[in-house]
C-alpha cells in the first residue's frame, strides 16, 4: 500500500516536473538549458524517510547559459545571510571556466527551481555542492561538443578561458559560450555522479570572495519580503491567544469594526483584521475582546527539570561499547553531574512575513521561509490548491538559524488573501515572533564518567533528555561507553509549545555537558586541560584542530583553576571539526562574566570560500555567547514571559570579544558544513574559563551573573 | 483624518497627505516605498528601523509621522550621493560587515549619525555608539572595523 501510494506521488511528481519544464521554458526564453540531477542520490544522502521521497528522480537543478554568456544556476536552496548564494557561483564558475561574476544564482522560487528539502543543517555545500559542480562540469563537457561542431575541432583539442571556448592548435578559432547559445532553446538532460575531484585545479574555490549581495544590503536595494508591495495590497493582524493551549470560548470584533479602513475577516477561530494601513491594522487587532480557557502544563522556567524528569519519556540508546560496569571497575575516581540547557528563541530580526496573491486559480505566496518546497505543501493542503497552482518565492531572508525552517506565516497570508481577495501582506510583530518560534528545547544531561590513575577516561554513561541527540557521542576513545536519548513520547508531552532546530540543534548543549565533565576529571587528575583532551583521543582531525586553536591563542600549560580565565571545548558538527578557547573575566562581586578573547580552529575539508567560511565562524561564536551568558526564553505553562528584545537579550557590540579563527588547510578533502560547527563549544569554553578564573563549576546555561555568584559562593 | 505633512526627504521636498498618526517607518515602507528601513521590533529595541532626523538617529518604528513636519529625514536609499556610496556604505562592504543584512540600513544610519557629532571616535565610542543595535548574524566586530575605516576616511577627506 504504502509503495503505491509512493509511485503515485512519484507520478505525480514527474507530471509537475513536465508542467514546470514547460512553464520556465516559456518564461525564461531562449539559451542552453542543461538539467541535471544526482546519481543514486538516495544511497548516497542520508536524510530523514519522509524528506526522501520528493528526492528521487527529480531533476535536480538546472542550468540556463543566456546569449549573453550569462550561467545562471536555478536551486531551491535560499540566502539567509549564510553566503551560499557566493560559495555556489564560485563552484559553478571554476568548473565552468567562466568568470565568478557571470554566474547568477537563482534561489528558492517553486516555479522556476527543480524541488529542494530546504536549507538547513549546513547541507548546501557538503550535499548539494559536490552534486552541482558535477554537474558543471558535465555540463562544460556538453558545451566543448557543440563548440568541436562550432569551430570544427575535436572536443579534446579544445579549453576554456573565462567563457570561452579556444582550439589550442590554432587560438584563433574560439567561440564563446554565449555565441553557442545564441538562437538556442536546447535542453539536455544529465545524470550526474559524485566526482572525483582533483580540487588542484580549482581557481575561483579555495579563493575569498565577499558577499555578492553586499551592495544591494548597504544601499536598502535588497528585497526581503516585506519589502514587496502589490495593487491593493492590504496588511493583515492576526487575532493570537494569549497562551499555546489556550481556547477561544468568546470573541467581540465590534471594536475593531469601528476603525476606518479596517476589515474583520473570520473563519471560525482563525481571525484578522486588514487594513492598508499597517499602523490601523495594529490599532484594530487589540481592539478584539476574546475570552479563552486554559488548559495548560503546569510547567515554567523554574520548575523545568523536575518537569521534565518526572514526565515520561522514550528511550533510545545511541551507542554502546564495552562494558560500563567493568570500566567503572578500573576507575580511580568517578564523577557524576547534571547538565541543564533552556528554550532559545531563534529571534532573526526580520520576523516571520509573507506576501500572498490569488490570481484565478492560482496562488503566489513570497516569503521569508527556508523551506520553499515545504511551505508550498502546506499550502497546497490548506487551500486544496493542485500543487502546480502553488508558487512560493523566496527573497532575501533577513536570518533563518533554523527558526525559518517552518512557514506558518506563509499559510496564514495564502489563507487571508483567499478571504479577502485581495494580496495580503503579513509581517509578525516582535511578540508574534517570540511566540510562535520553534524554540530550541531545552534538555538536561546525566552523566556518570570515571578516569584511572594515569588520567585515563574509562567509562562514559551519558544520558540526554529531550534536547536530541546531535553531538552527543563522545568523541574521545573511552572503551567502555553508553549513550542514551530520553525523548518525547507521543502521548505525554514535556514542551509546553513548540520545539525546533536551533543552529546545530542541540550540539550546544551536548558540547557543553561533555567538554564541562573533561574538564572536571583534567582538572581532578591535575592535569592540563588540554593535555588531558589530546591524552584521551584518537580522532587525529579532533588532535589537529585543538592544536591549531592553542597555536593560535598562545595557549600555555597550567592545570584549572589556574585564575586565568581560559578555558578549552572542541565537538563535531555538521561534519566539522572545531575547538574553541576563550578568555573570560570574572566579577567575583557581580557575577558578570566578560569574554575577552576566542580563539577557534575549524576543520571543514575543502573550504569553498574561506571569507565565507571565516564570516560563518565569527558569526558563530558572537551568536553563540547569547546562549552562554543570556538566553532563556522564560515561560509560565503556554505563556511564553519574553515577548522583546527588553527582557531576552541578545549579543551586543560589547559582549563580542577578540575573535581569531583558523581553517585547517584540507583542500583535498570534501567539503563539510560551516554555518554552524563553530557555535557547539562556545558555551562549554567559557563555563570551563569561568572554572579557571574562580574554581566555580557551571552546571546550567546560560551563566548569569545570579547564577555565577551562586557558584562562585559554593567554592 | 488625513492631514499635509511637508519635510525634506532625502534631500528632496516633499508633500505628503496621510494619516498622522502612522508610524514613519509604515509611511516610508508603504507609501513612499523606501523599503530599506526595516521593522523589526516595533518598540525600538533593535533598531534596523533607524533614519537620520536632523541629522539624529532616531526610530522610525515610535515616531507617529506628523514629528517630521518641516524636518529632514535621512534613510538608507538617500545617503548615496551622486551616484558615489556613502563611506559608511563603501566600508561595510569592504569589511563584508554584514550577513543577512537585514540589521545593516539601521546600523549605517546609526553609525552616520554618530559620525556626525563625532568623527574621529574610538572604538569604545564605536561599540557605545552601536550598543543598541542588535544583529543576530554576528558580524559586530566587522561593523565596529567598518565604521572605524569609514571614520578615518571621512576625516581625510576634510
Amino acid at each position: 500500500m504504502k509503495r503505491k501510494e509512493e509511485n503515485i506521488k512519484e507520478m505525480n511528481r514527474d507530471e509537475r516536473f513536465t508542467l514546470k519544464r514547460r512553464s520556465f521554458m516559456k518564461m525564461l526564453g531562449g539559451g542552453i538549458f542543461i538539467f541535471f540531477r544526482p546519481w543514486e542520490a538516495l544511497d548516497l544522502l542520508s536524510i530523514p524517510a519522509e524528506q526522501a521521497r520528493t528526492l528521487t528522480k527529480d531533476y535536480n537543478t538546472f542550468l540556463r547559459i543566456a546569449e549573453d554568456g550569462t550561467v545562471s544556476c536555478f536551486t531551491g536552496k535560499i540566502e539567509m545571510g549564510q553566503g551560499v548564494i557566493t560559495s555556489l557561483a564560485q563552484m559553478m564558475a571554476d568548473e565552468l571556466n567562466v568568470p565568478y561574476e557571470k554566474v547568477k544564482m537563482v534561489m528558492g522560487d517553486t516555479e522556476l527551481c527543480p524541488y529542494d528539502q530546504g536549507t538547513w543543517g549546513s547541507l548546501t555545500t557538503r550535499q548539494f555542492g559536490p552534486f552541482m559542480r558535477a554537474a558543471a562540469a558535465e555540463a562544460k563537457g556538453v558545451l566543448l561538443d557543440l563548440a568541436s561542431e562550432h569551430i570544427g575541432a575535436p572536443a579534446q583539442q579544445l579549453e576554456v578561458i573565462d567563457g570561452i571556448v579556444i582550439d589550442t592548435k590554432d587560438n584563433r578559432r574560439k567561440v564563446s559560450y554565449g555565441q553557442l547559445a545564441k538562437g538556442k532553446k536546447l535542453e539536455k538532460y544529465l545524470d550526474v555522479k559524485p566526482p572525483v575531484e582533483d580540487y588542484k585545479k580549482f581557481t575561483i574555490v579555495g579563493k575569498p570572495y565577499k558577499h555578492s549581495d553586499a551592495k544591494l544590503k548597504v544601499t536598502g536595494e535588497a528585497k526581503y519580503t516585506g519589502d514587496l508591495k502589490l495593487p491593493g495590497m492590504v496588511f493583515a493582524r492576526i487575532l493570537r491567544p494569549p497562551s499555546h493551549g489556550a481556547k477561544m470560548t468568546s470573541v467581540d470584533v465590534s471594536g475593531a469594526e469601528k476603525i476606518e479602513g479596517v476589515k474583520v475577516v473570520r473563519d471560525g477561530d482563525f481571525i484578522a483584521v486588514v487594513s492598508e494601513n499597517r499602523d490601523k491594522a495594529d490599532e484594530a487587532i487589540v481592539k478584539i475582546n476574546a475570552e479563552y480557557s486554559f488548559d495548560e502544563m503546569q510547567v515554567n522556567d523554574k520548575t523545568l527539570k523536575e518537569w521534565m524528569l518526572k514526565t515520561d519519556s522514550g528511550t533510545n540508546v545511541v551507542r554502546t561499547g564495552g562494558d560500563l560496569t567493568a570500566g567503572r571497575q578500573e576507575c580511580d575516581k568517578i564523577f557524576e553531574h547534571e547538565y541543564q540547557d533552556p528554550y532559545l528563541a531563534h529571534a532573526p530580526i526580520e520576523t516571520h512575513t509573507a506576501l500572498a496573491v490569488i490570481e484565478r486559480d492560482k496562488v503566489t505566496v513570497w516569503a521569508s521561509t527556508q523551506s520553499p518546497f515545504g511551505l508550498q505543501d502546506s499550502i497546497t493542503g490548506e487551500l486544496g490548491f493542485p500543487r502546480e497552482n502553488v508558487r512560493v518565492i523566496t527573497p532575501f531572508l533577513g536570518g533563518g538559524f533554523g527558526g525559518k525552517a517552518p512557514a506558518q506565516q506563509g499559510v496564514e497570508a495564502a489563507r487571508l488573501a483567499k478571504m479577502t481577495g485581495k494580496p495580503v501582506m503579513v509581517v509578525w510583530t516582535r511578540d508574534e515572533e517570540f511566540f510562535y518560534d520553534t524554540f530550541h528545547p531545552a534538555g538536561i544531561i546525566k552523566l556518570t564518567s570515571g578516569i584511572d590513575k594515569t588520567g585515563m577516561i574509562k567509562f562514559w554513561d551519558y544520558n540526554v533528555y529531550f534536547s536530541g541527540t546531535r553531538g552527543a557521542d563522545a568523541i574521545y576513545d573511552i572503551p567502555n561507553v553508553k549513550i542514551t536519548s530520553y525523548s518525547e513520547k507521543r502521548n505525554a508531552p514535556v514542551h509546553p509549545f513548540g520545539t525546533g532546530a536551533w543552529r546545530a540543534p542541540n550540539n550546544n548543549t551536548n558540547t557543553f555537558a561533555r567538554e564541562s565533565q573533561i574538564d572536571i576529571m583534567a582538572s581532578a587528575a591535575g592535569i592540563d586541560p588540554l593535555e588531558f583532551r589530546l591524552k584521551n583521543l584518537k580522532d587525529e582531525k579532533m588532535i589537529d584542530s585543538l592544536k591549531a586553536a592553542a597555536e593560535k591563542f598562545g595557549y600555555v600549560a597550567g592545570k584549572a583553576p589556574s585564575e586565568r580565565g581560559i578555558g578549552i571545548a572542541c565537538g563535531t558538527d555538521a561534519g566539522s571539526w572545531v575547538a574553541t578557547i576563550a578568555e573570560v573575566k570574572v566579577s567575583k562581586n557581580s557575577g558578570k562574566v566578560r569574554v575577552n578573547r576566542i580563539a577557534c580552529a575549524q576543520d571543514m575539508g575543502l573550504c569553498v570560500n574561506p571569507q565565507g567560511a571565516q564570516l560563518q565562524m565569527e558569526g558563530c561564536l558572537s551568536m553563540g555567547l547569547g546562549y552562554t551568558l543570556a538566553e532563556e526564553v522564560k515561560f509560565e505553562g503556554g505563556n511564553i514571559r519574553d515577548r522583546n528584545f527588553d527582557s531576552y537579550q541578545i549579543p551586543r557590540f560589547s559582549w563580542i570579544p577578540k575573535i581569531d579563527c583558523v581553517i585547517l588547510d584540507r583542500k583535498d578533502q570534501a567539503p563539510q558544513g560551516c554555518g554552524e560547527p563553530a557555535i557547539i563549544a562556545v558555551g562549554a569554553s567559557v563555563a570551563n574559563a569561568i572554572y579557571d578564573a574562580t574554581g566555580a563549576r557551571l552546571f546550567r546555561m546560560p551563566f548569569t551573573p545570579e547564577r555565577v555568584l551562586e557558584a562562585i559562593n559554593k567554592v | 483624518m488625513e492631514e499635509t505633512i511637508r519635510f525634506t526627504l532625502n534631500g528632496m521636498e516633499t508633500e505628503l497627505v496621510t494619516d498622522p498618526n502612522q508610524t514613519l517607518l509604515w509611511v516610508l515602507r508603504n507609501q513612499l516605498g523606501l523599503t530599506g528601513t526595516k521593522y523589526g521590533c516595533g518598540i525600538g529595541f533593535c533598531g534596523a528601523c533607524t533614519v537620520l532626523i536632523d541629522m539624529e538617529p532616531v526610530r522610525s518604528c515610535m515616531l507617529p509621522v506628523s514629528e517630521v513636519e518641516g524636518k529632514s529625514v535621512i534613510t538608507i536609499e538617500g545617503l548615496a550621493s551622486n551616484g558615489e556610496l556613502h563611506p559608511l556604505q563603501k566600508a561595510f562592504i569592504d569589511h563584508d560587515a554584514l550577513q543577512c543584512g537585514y540589521c545593516t540600513s539601521g546600523m549605517i544610519l546609526t553609525a552616520a549619525g554618530m559620525l556626525m557629532k563625532n568623527p574621529s571616535p574610538t572604538r569604545q565610542e564605536i561599540i557605545e555608539g552601536l550598543e543598541d543595535n542588535l544583529c543576530r548574524c554576528g558580524a559586530h566586530n566587522r561593523i565596529i572595523d567598518a565604521v572605524q575605516t569609514a571614520a578615518n576616511e571621512m576625516e581625510g577627506g576634510k
